[in-house]
């Protein structure tokens, strides 16, 4: 068996008297593409907050690839190739796409530290910004601030990003929030095409978008992992079906 | 480099950097005081300072967007350091100058560990209490900071060994703009820098800061040796010390000017300098015991007309102009 590219070992999370993470057990197999789903508040996002240590877990180890990362601050996870997107946009509104691109390309490279030569001079990390702009079909705004830029676009920024950080594991927090129905194929498609080197993990409310690009599905429901499987499995599954297809969410 | 050799989005980062024709006006314009208003070349010097010290606010605010109200504990540190070495027998202005700016940033890199930590709120109170603490420092160690009555005994030996420091402040003037220039020049490559993108990003955006692997650094070392470099240029040239240099109302003048003038803007801090101390030169003349009610309506107007200070204003009228043209 190949090692995974991210596992989890029997996380735990309380707030108080709120469990939002019950012994968590998740691998995530290398350049696979896993959906996780359920209802509002079932611990989605809070489980993606605990992977990319942005909360801590009360219990559990988490390891990407070999190593245990369940120490390690969030830029170090980010360093080790465990990036994430955000729900709501989180970007830089007054930096330019390519700007901002360059910045995570600088951090990744080292030279976010360094003041003596300006950016220009480090052709090859504005370079391969521009190269990530162009694969996410952002070339043509990248000149802009991101505050001007379409919703949808910002949507691809926020994956633009996290690409510069050249990814092992990707975690995508519903990459298409807000985006209309038609569009959001069209933003699954871009995710579909990424390199088969990046594991990717991500949130979706919408079942078409999720059986049609998941090879696997999990469902969580109420900080637990319900059950885990392949679309046709998932679609089968009578507690899935009661829990979540079936009804409890609208809109 | 020539142009000709970059790619289009390395064009495109260029032109952000380029020199405008305007900031070549205004630098030429820094030199009008020795035609124009000799008499007022003192005035000039202190402002000179006084952008310089606003120049450091704005690296740590207006682009790293870390809110200081004790950031004239750094201006004093300088102050002292540049005053004690002058007082104490070594009055060479230029290495004095250096040991102080370089005893500011040693303050800066301690106090960063503590002030990387906090933000917003607490950071404001964290500065503030720092500031305070210093001060009250510096009060009570009067055998060696002169207390109350300031630093006495300073003596400058003239600038590389020709230039006097005189009453009418010609060389006051032209060495502090000049470290002005110099310090200027520094943080104009800086903020072009992947180091200065880094800064932006920190103030757009501190959540996405980790998520793109950005360690928390501690950005006010710069703005420390900078802030020290404005005390001991004032240390220099006015020959003495006084507790004010480490006070408050330092460090709340320098946060008015800042925002007067523009913050996030590298001129905003000096514009703001010029017209916060040519206002309060003026004002304090036509009225010498109200001239701060003068400084408040000032403040609320451009606050109230120009959130983005002086230099936001005319940015704005300029779009303005460009799309009615």
């Amino acid at each position: 068996m190949t090692m995974p590219a991210l596992a989890t070992r029997g996380l735990d999370k309380r707030f108080g008297s709120l469990v939002v993470a019950k012994d968590i057990e998740l691998t995530l197999p290398p350049g696979e593409r896993y959906a996780l789903i359920g209802p509002n508040g079932a611990g989605k996002t809070t489980l993606i907050n605990l992977i990319t240590g942005m909360l801590k877990p009360d219990k559990g180890r988490i390891f990407l690839g070999e190593n245990e990362i369940t120490a390690l601050e969030p830029d170090a996870r980010v360093k080790c190739g465990l990036v994430r997107t955000f729900q709501i946009n989180t970007l830089f509104p007054h930096l330019s796409a390519l700007e901002a691109v360059t910045l995570a390309v600088c951090e990744r490279q080292g030279y976010a530290g360094s003041w003596w030569r300006e950016l220009p001079a480090y052709g090859d990390a504005v370079e391969e910004a521009y190269a990530i702009l162009v694969s996410l079909r952002l070339a043509g705004s990248c000149y802009r601030p991101t505050r001007e830029l379409a919703y949808g676009q910002q949507r691809l920024l926020e994956i633009a990003l996290a690409l510069a950080t050249k990814p092992k594991v990707l975690l995508l927090d519903e990459p298409a929030a807000g985006v209309p129905q038609g569009e959001s194929a069209e933003l699954f498609s871009v995710i579909s095409d990424l390199s088969r080197d990046i594991a990717v993990l991500f949130i979706e409310h919408d079942m078409n978008v999720v059986f049609r690009f998941a090879h696997r599905i999990i469902v969580m429901v109420g900080g637990r992992i319900l059950v885990e499987g392949t679309p046709q499995d998932i679609a089968a599954h009578h507690r899935v079906r009661d829990v979540y297809l079936g009804g409890g969410r609208h809109g | 480099m020539t142009s000709s050799a970059l790619t289009e989005p390395q064009r495109y980062l260029e032109a952000q950097i380029r020199w405008r024709p305007v900031e070549i006006a205004f630098w030429l314009a820094t030199l009008l005081p020795f035609v124009l208003a000799p008499n007022y070349l003192v005035l000039a010097s202190q402002i000179a300072i006084t952008a310089l010290f606003a120049l450091s606010l704005d690296l740590i605010l207006g682009y790293a967007g870390i809110v200081s109200l004790g950031h004239a504990a750094y201006f004093g540190f300088g102050s002292y350091t540049a005053g004690l070495i002058a007082k104490w027998g070594w009055g060479e202005p230029v290495t004095g100058l250096l040991m102080a700016a370089a005893a500011a940033g040693v303050l800066g890199y301690v106090s960063s560990f503590i002030i990387a930590r906090f933000r917003h709120l607490a950071l404001i109170m964290i500065t503030l209490g720092f500031g305070l603490l210093l001060a009250e420092a510096a009060n009570s160690a009067s055998w060696l900071t002169g207390g109350a009555d300031g630093l006495q005994g300073v003596r400058m030996w003239k600038l590389f060994d020709v230039f006097a420091f005189d009453l009418y402040g010609t060389t006051a003037y032209s060495y502090s703009l000049a470290v002005l220039f110099l310090a200027f020049l520094v943080a104009r490559r800086l903020i072009g820098s992947p180091f200065g993108l880094a800064l932006r990003g920190i103030r757009e955006n501190a959540v996405r800061m980790p998520a793109i692997g950005a360690p928390a650094r501690a950005h006010i070392r710069i703005a420390a040796v900078m802030a020290g470099l404005a005390g001991a240029l004032l240390a220099q040239t006015t020959e003495t010390v006084s507790l004010e240099t480490l006070s408050f109302a330092r460090s709340a003048d320098v946060l008015v000017i800042l925002i007067l003038g523009g913050a996030g803007r590298l001129y905003g801090g000096l514009v703001g300098a010029i017209i916060y101390m040519v206002a309060r030169d003026q004002f304090s003349g036509i009225n010498p015991q109200y001239w701060y009610f003068w400084i408040g309506t000032l403040l609320i107007l451009v606050v109230l007309f120009l959130p983005n200070g002086v230099l936001g204003g005319m940015a704005r009228l300029m779009r303005f102009a460009r799309s009615r043209a």
